[in-house]
């Protein structure tokens, strides 16, 4: 089954940052671009699975802790020459309440 | 209404300009280019390797033509502009049609001089300048014998060799007694001549050609060449190049003021200023260039002014030279010759083919000829570019990059001799093969290219020259753009030094503040910048300054390092390395409880791999009731001191280096740094403590102590330099303090200590420490100031919840999903 879940609110993440939301299928990284938009990806890298939350967030990208591969918070991918895709989730901001849709995934 | 821009030249340097333009301000201008060759835009420097069968035509297309589709420009190739109306702004095309201009761009190039000898226009008489040259050269090789090239320059040679691959007979002939002679000195010049004629090519120096003459017939193709002393040379194809000369009558006719080139100012402006002018075509302060890394230096300020940044200015370039005949390896930059004022320094191994020439003025490199092994070319030419001092490794200098400390790799320098598997980076496990053909595939020309599409040299960096070879012997030809300054990051255009600089002179306060007044080409940097902002930022300003924790690496972030698995490892600091059985315990204790084992470092500490994220706080408040405190083994910080046991138990010891270790551990703490900065002290001589491959080592000797700076062990192996000897320890103390402050202010972030002195030299950081006690004295009350503000244990401070608390536990828990 598939739903919106609410997480928390913007604040809770810090700007240009990420905080992790624990699941049964593994852990999603919620990021909060310095433009204050809200990302989910999950917290796997597609190179080698490094947790992409404990990255460093530039504007809509963040970068990978392990081998500095980029990814694209609003899709999941690799920056170029790179070449893969982490999932991503649909975020959904309410009153500065963030819910998440989770097992939706946009991409396979 | 967008603004016309028309560039009359479609080669290298209008092209590259065309394409820095649309990096910098795609939306302003409709662009219209005309180019009278009947291609895209190609590689003119490979038309070498494809006479000599080494490339295709394919391979050497910079732009095809749905480039310019894709961009929105309008090619009009086969079109030449025979005129401008400066008045009307418009150019006029060869069939009279006549194109507005809001801006007019000249990249004509040269073209080749032509002998007026008698038969200089008979068919099979070329010259060597674009692919319809290299078509004719290649179909007369497949039908004929004989060649003649006229020139013995850099050129001549290429098409010589070219031709002599494709299997003709070829003789060439050169007016001057030596060849290449505005590259090579005497000895270089005959030492080339004595390898290409055991390749098989003939010479005639010292030879002017009369003329040339041809079949019977009136369309009948050249059949010989004829020298002034009688001499008589059969030749079904003849090769001129014997230099070129900038194509300049299309803007002299139209008034605008020429003289060897057209004459530009620092703006790539012409005399017209609606009209600008780059390339071989253009002259700017005296000089007229014909090779492509000052054309795209060029370009890129011609790019920039056209984007109405006009912020950008080209000063003129240092050029240097390779001929691209495969198995000989040849580079020659500045002044070679030498002369009043220099002196030179000459290797020369006759039997082996060996030359190395370096010419000197006041210990700086101005000039280079290398023969024969030109491995560390591009080195030497940055030593040049950079005009670094190197009276510190005179001796060694000629001996190129390995003998200077870049161990285990020396033996792997030889690019020549390297085979495809050869494994090139070690981090990524990138072969040179991979690399060169990432190169060809990609038309790279970059490092940073390199680094993307391979990913070599983009990990720990050993291996960053090895690369800078490769590429430049793929290319061919000194096909780097590297501007002296490498920019910080590809955020912006200004260098390391120039943002410290504006840090300092500004008073910037915050990296937004810096990111704002330099102009930064992203709205908040990337991964590479920010951090080296912020340490800036703290070094800068270490009472004010309010620490980005955002900017950080993960690792400084949470204060331990990230593992494979996404696990941390925490490594307590133990005092010189001497601990006690409490503390032994309490990291015991802490194993115990989350059932992991206790690893014993490199350096001389305990460490606990494999603890969760969220337990870090836990683990630190554990520590912390037995007096432990981070250790800084995950930051560009002060790392560990370490030290032998000394002289109160060892019975060689001289000085207390237990004592002195702990002490100066404990002064040291907490200082961020551009990189990891480690220290040893050993008690005596025997330097159990590896002082000497530390960043700042202490040996005790009988009077006090020996210091020791700019070592390191990872990588890159480097010994340190003897700095000076002391008699107390605090003199120790002080010195060390003043050589990390300065090397705090004046390393760049992420350049190890090591680094740093080579590019500075060891002369310099003397200058500063020992022959100026004042300076010593405000450089190390600069650190302890800065000190006041960074001993504050971070695990503490995060274990009692004091900052960041968010960090560490998850946004929320979703047990099913
Ligand atoms: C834990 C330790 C290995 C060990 O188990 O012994 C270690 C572990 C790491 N080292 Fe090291 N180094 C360790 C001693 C060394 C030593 C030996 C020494 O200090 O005597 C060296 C060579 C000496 C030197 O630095 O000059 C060393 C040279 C490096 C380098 C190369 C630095 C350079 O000059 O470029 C790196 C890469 C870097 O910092 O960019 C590195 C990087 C690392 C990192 C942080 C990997 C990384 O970049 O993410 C490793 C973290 C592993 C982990 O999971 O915790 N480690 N590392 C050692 C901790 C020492 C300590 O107590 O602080
Ligand atoms: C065989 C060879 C090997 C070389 N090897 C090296 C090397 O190893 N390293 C190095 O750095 N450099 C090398 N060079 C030099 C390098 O190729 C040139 O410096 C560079 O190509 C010059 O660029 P440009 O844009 O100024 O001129 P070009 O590339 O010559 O471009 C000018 C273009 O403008 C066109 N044009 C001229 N007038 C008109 C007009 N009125 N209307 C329309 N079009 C016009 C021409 O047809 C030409 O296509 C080599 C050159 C040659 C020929
Ligand atoms: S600890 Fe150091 S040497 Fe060992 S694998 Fe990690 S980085 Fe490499
Ligand atoms: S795991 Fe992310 S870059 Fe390697």
């Amino acid at each position: 089954m598939s739903k919106w879940i609410e997480v928390g609110r913007v604040e809770d993440i810090p700007s240009r940052g990420a905080r992790i939301l624990k699941t049964e299928g593994g852990d999603v990284a919620v990021f909060r671009s310095a433009d204050d938009r809200v990302f989910a990806l999950d917290d796997r890298c597609p190179h080698r699975g490094g947790p992409l939350s404990q990255g460093i967030v530039h504007g809509w990208k963040v970068t990978c802790p392990l081998h500095n591969w980029v990814i694209e918070l609003a899709n999941g991918n690799a920056v170029a020459p790179d070449k893969g895709c982490a999932t991503k989730y649909p975020v959904r901001i309410k009153d500065g309440v963030i819910s998440l849709h989770l097992a939706a995934n946009l991409v396979a | 209404m967008k603004r016309r821009l028309v560039v009359v030249g479609n080669g290298m340097a209008g092209m590259r300009t065309v394409e820095e333009l649309l990096k910098l301000a795609p939306d302003i201008y409709d662009i219209t280019v005309f180019g009278a060759e009947p291609h895209g835009n190609y590689n003119r420097i490979m038309l070498s390797p494809i006479l000599a069968g080494e490339k295709t035509f394919d391979e050497i297309m910079l732009n095809d033509e749905q480039w310019y589709g894709n961009n929105g420009i309008a090619l009009r190739k086969g079109e030449e502009i025979v005129g401008i109306n400066r008045n009307n702004k418009q150019v006029r095309t060869a069939n009279g049609q006549t194109v507005p201009y809001d801006r007019l761009l000249l990249a004509t190039g040269s073209e080749p001089i032509i002998l007026p000898v008698a038969g200089h226009d008979l068919p099979g008489v070329v010259t060597f300048r674009d692919i319809r040259d290299v078509e004719v050269m290649l179909e007369a090789a497949r039908k004929h014998k004989n060649a003649v090239v006229i020139g013995g320059g850099l050129l001549g040679l290429e098409a010589a060799h070219g031709l002599m691959k494709q299997g003709m007979e070829v003789t060439v002939v050169h007016l001057m007694d030596r060849l290449m002679e505005r590259q090579l000195d005497d000895v270089s010049g005959a030492m080339l001549l004595r390898r290409l004629e055991e390749c098989g090519m003939k010479f005639l120096l010292s030879a002017e050609t009369e003329s040339i003459s041809g079949g019977k017939s009136k369309k009948k193709r050249v059949t010989g060449v004829k020298l002034k002393d009688g001499t008589r040379l059969p030749a079904d194809i003849v090769v001129m190049a014997i230099g070129i000369r900038p194509r300049t009558a299309l803007a002299s006719d139209a008034g605008i003021y020429c003289e060897r080139g057209i004459v530009v100012g620092d703006t790539m402006q012409t005399y017209d200023p609606l009209v600008y002018a780059v390339g071989e075509c253009a002259q700017h302060r005296d000089q007229v260039y014909g090779f492509v890394a000052p054309l795209f230096k060029q370009a890129k300020v011609c790019a920039n002014q056209l984007a109405l940044m006009g912020h950008a200015c080209y000063e003129g370039s240092r050029i240097s030279t390779r001929l691209k005949v495969t198995g000989i390896d040849l580079f020659s930059a500045g002044d070679f010759q030498g002369g009043k004022g220099t002196e030179a320094v000459v290797f020369q191994d006759a039997g082996r083919g060996i030359y190395k020439k370096l010419v000197l003025k006041d210990n700086r490199i101005q000039g280079a000829v290398f023969l024969g092994d030109a491995v560390d070319a591009a080195w030497y030419f940055q030593l040049m570019r950079d005009e670094v001092d190197i009276s510190d490794d005179r001796d060694r200098l000629l001996f190129g990059r390995s003998a200077l400390g870049d161990s285990g790799h020396g033996a792997e320098n030889a690019i020549l001799s390297m085979d495809d598997e050869t494994e090139v980076c070690g981090c990524n496990g990138v072969s040179k093969g991979e690399i060169v053909g990432a190169i060809t595939e990609n038309k790279l020309f970059t490092l940073d290219g390199v680094r993307a599409h391979t990913k070599a040299s983009a990990s720990c960096g050993a291996c960053t020259g090895l690369v800078e070879q490769i590429l430049a012997f793929t290319m061919g030809g000194d096909y780097s753009d590297t501007p002296t300054q490498r920019p910080l990051c590809r955020c912006t255009e200004f260098s390391h030094d120039e943002v410290r600089n504006a840090i300092r002179d500004n008073g910037l306060m915050s990296i937004p503040d810096v990111m704002a007044f330099m102009e930064w080409g992203t709205p908040d940097g990337c991964a590479e910048c920010r951090p080296a902002l912020n340490y800036y930022l703290l070094c800068a300003w270490p009472g004010e300054y309010v620490d980005d924790v955002q900017s950080r690496f993960i690792n400084e972030r949470v204060h331990a390092n990230i593992q494979k698995d996404g696990t941390y490892s925490v490594v307590p600091r133990t005092w010189g390395g001497l601990t006690n059985p409490q503390e032994l315990r309490a990291v015991a204790d802490c194993a115990d409880r989350l059932g992991v084992p206790v690893k014993i470092t490199g350096g001389q500490r305990l460490a606990i791999p494999f603890v969760k994220k969220e337990d870090l706080p836990g683990v630190w408040r554990e520590l912390g009731k037995a007096g432990l405190v981070s250790g800084y083994a995950y930051g560009k910080a002060v790392r560990s001191v370490k030290s032998c046991v000394g002289k109160d138990l060892c019975h060689f010891g001289t000085q207390d280096s237990l004592g002195l270790g702990i002490a100066m551990e404990k002064t040291f703490w907490g200082a961020w740094t551009p990189h990891k900065f480690k220290m040893g002290v050993s008690g005596c001589p025997r330097n159990c403590s590896e002082s000497t491959i530390k960043d700042f080592g202490a040996v005790g000797i009988e009077s006090g102590w020996e210091l020791h700076v700019g070592g390191a062990c990872g990588p890159r192996l480097r010994a340190t330099d003897l700095l000076c000897k002391v008699g107390s320890d605090e003199e120790v103390s002080e010195y060390a303090a003043a050589f990390l402050q300065l090397y705090r202010e004046e390393g760049h972030y992420k350049e190890r200590s090591s680094a740093w002195i080579e590019r500075v030299g060891l002369s310099y950081v003397k200058e500063r420490l020992v022959d100026d006690p004042a300076a010593r004295k405000e450089l190390s009350e600069r650190f302890l100031y800065s000190q006041r503000f960074a001993q504050k244990d971070p695990w503490k401070e995060c274990a009692e919840g004091q900052v960041a608390a968010d960090e560490f536990s998850p946004l929320k828990m979703v047990v099913e999903r």
